[in-house]
């Protein structure tokens, strides 16, 4: 009986389990756009392009996982120019021309961006620095130590 | 001696950079425009309700304007509408409207309900026009001289301070060029 009783909870637990996945799933699919490409390679740049670029409505998003309607353009936008055969800098440029670097997720490297660029190998400069020091202090404090005992 | 103020100074730093954060915290999201100083982007959209007479860049020409970017739907362009509608009347400025991904029954109506202070709209539907104006959210406005070129984009709602320190300044100053050719 017990053991009847195990099992059905179980199937239960499944099937729980089977609905929450479908229903997650939904999400995707009406996220998905029917769209169609001419090769492989055409598709991968569109994605690529879409998650290089940020949506600028909401700005920690890149295009691909953005709703926004404006996003929705913008992605329907690149998808013509590559049916255009316009090739990935051209788009770039295109959505720079309009919305400034700031569309980048990559910013180019260039005098106002040089700080974002050098900042982490500063840092890590300092902390290797820092490392250095409190190492040889350490170190010293250990040998004088030794010394003492001895 | 150092590593007792240490602490205090990294203190102080952090402090002068949480500052500044605040200042700027309204306009974090503000992109700036790189369309500044660049002729407005050309365009062939209806009038607002009158969907046979298209309306063009070269139109525009002759006289400064302000191309205020407005949807029925946007809820900051009713924040804004109030003095939109003051500095039309004030006559210092042609106010033309740019009504972005609207329905046209949903524009009309919002025009009748809250009042018309566009000298006309013009109505772009699929909001692709907007994209080459990199406009990314309503209301967006861009102050046009007279010679088509951009001088000026007010990211969000243009308040009478936008309009007293950002927008009269630059149309005194295009009187007093026009003046001075």
């Amino acid at each position: 009986m017990a053991q009847w009783g195990n099992s059905r909870m179980k199937s239960n637990k499944l099937r729980m389990l089977i609905l929450t996945i479908a229903l997650l799933l939904t999400g995707l699919a009406q996220a998905a756009e029917p769209l169609v490409f001419t090769d492989a390679e055409q598709e991968a740049r569109y994605k690529h392009l879409t998650t290089e670029l940020r949506c600028l409505v909401c700005q920690n998003q890149n295009l691909a996982d953005s709703d926004a309607e404006l996003a929705q353009d913008l992605r329907k936008e690149i998808y013509d120019m590559l049916q255009m055969g316009r090739t990935d800098d051209e788009i770039k440029t295109f959505m720079v021309d309009r919305y400034g670097d700031f569309v980048l997720y990559r910013p180019p490297v260039q005098g106002n961006t040089l700080a974002l660029w050098l900042m982490p190998a500063v840092l890590l400069l300092i902390g290797a620095l820092v490392l250095v020091v409190i190492v040889r202090k350490r170190s010293r404090l250990l040998a004088k130590q030794e010394k003492e005992k001895s | 001696m150092i590593s007792r103020l240490l602490p205090v100074i990294l203190f102080v730093l952090l402090g002068v950079l949480l500052a500044a954060g605040l200042r700027i915290a309204d306009h974090k999201t503000d992109i700036p425009s790189p369309l500044i100083g660049k002729q407005v982007p050309d365009f062939s959209l209806p009038m607002l309700g009158r969907e046979d007479e298209l309306v063009t860049p070269g139109d525009l020409l002759g006289t400064p304007y302000l191309l205020n970017v407005w949807a029925s739907w946007c809820v900051t362009c009713r924040v804004e509408h109030p003095f939109i509608t003051d500095l039309a009347e004030s006559g210092q400025v042609r106010v033309i409207g740019l009504n972005y991904r609207d329905e046209t029954s949903d524009a009309l109506g919002w025009l009748q309900r809250f009042g018309d202070p566009y000298e006309f709209s013009i109505a772009d539907v699929s909001g692709r026009t907007a994209i080459d104006f990199g406009v990314y959210a309503a209301p967006e406005s861009f102050l046009v001289n007279a010679e088509g070129r951009i001088v000026f984009k007010q990211i969000g709602a243009v308040t009478p301070e936008v309009i007293e320190e950002e927008i009269l300044p630059r149309l005194e100053e295009m009187k007093n060029g026009a003046m001075g050719k």
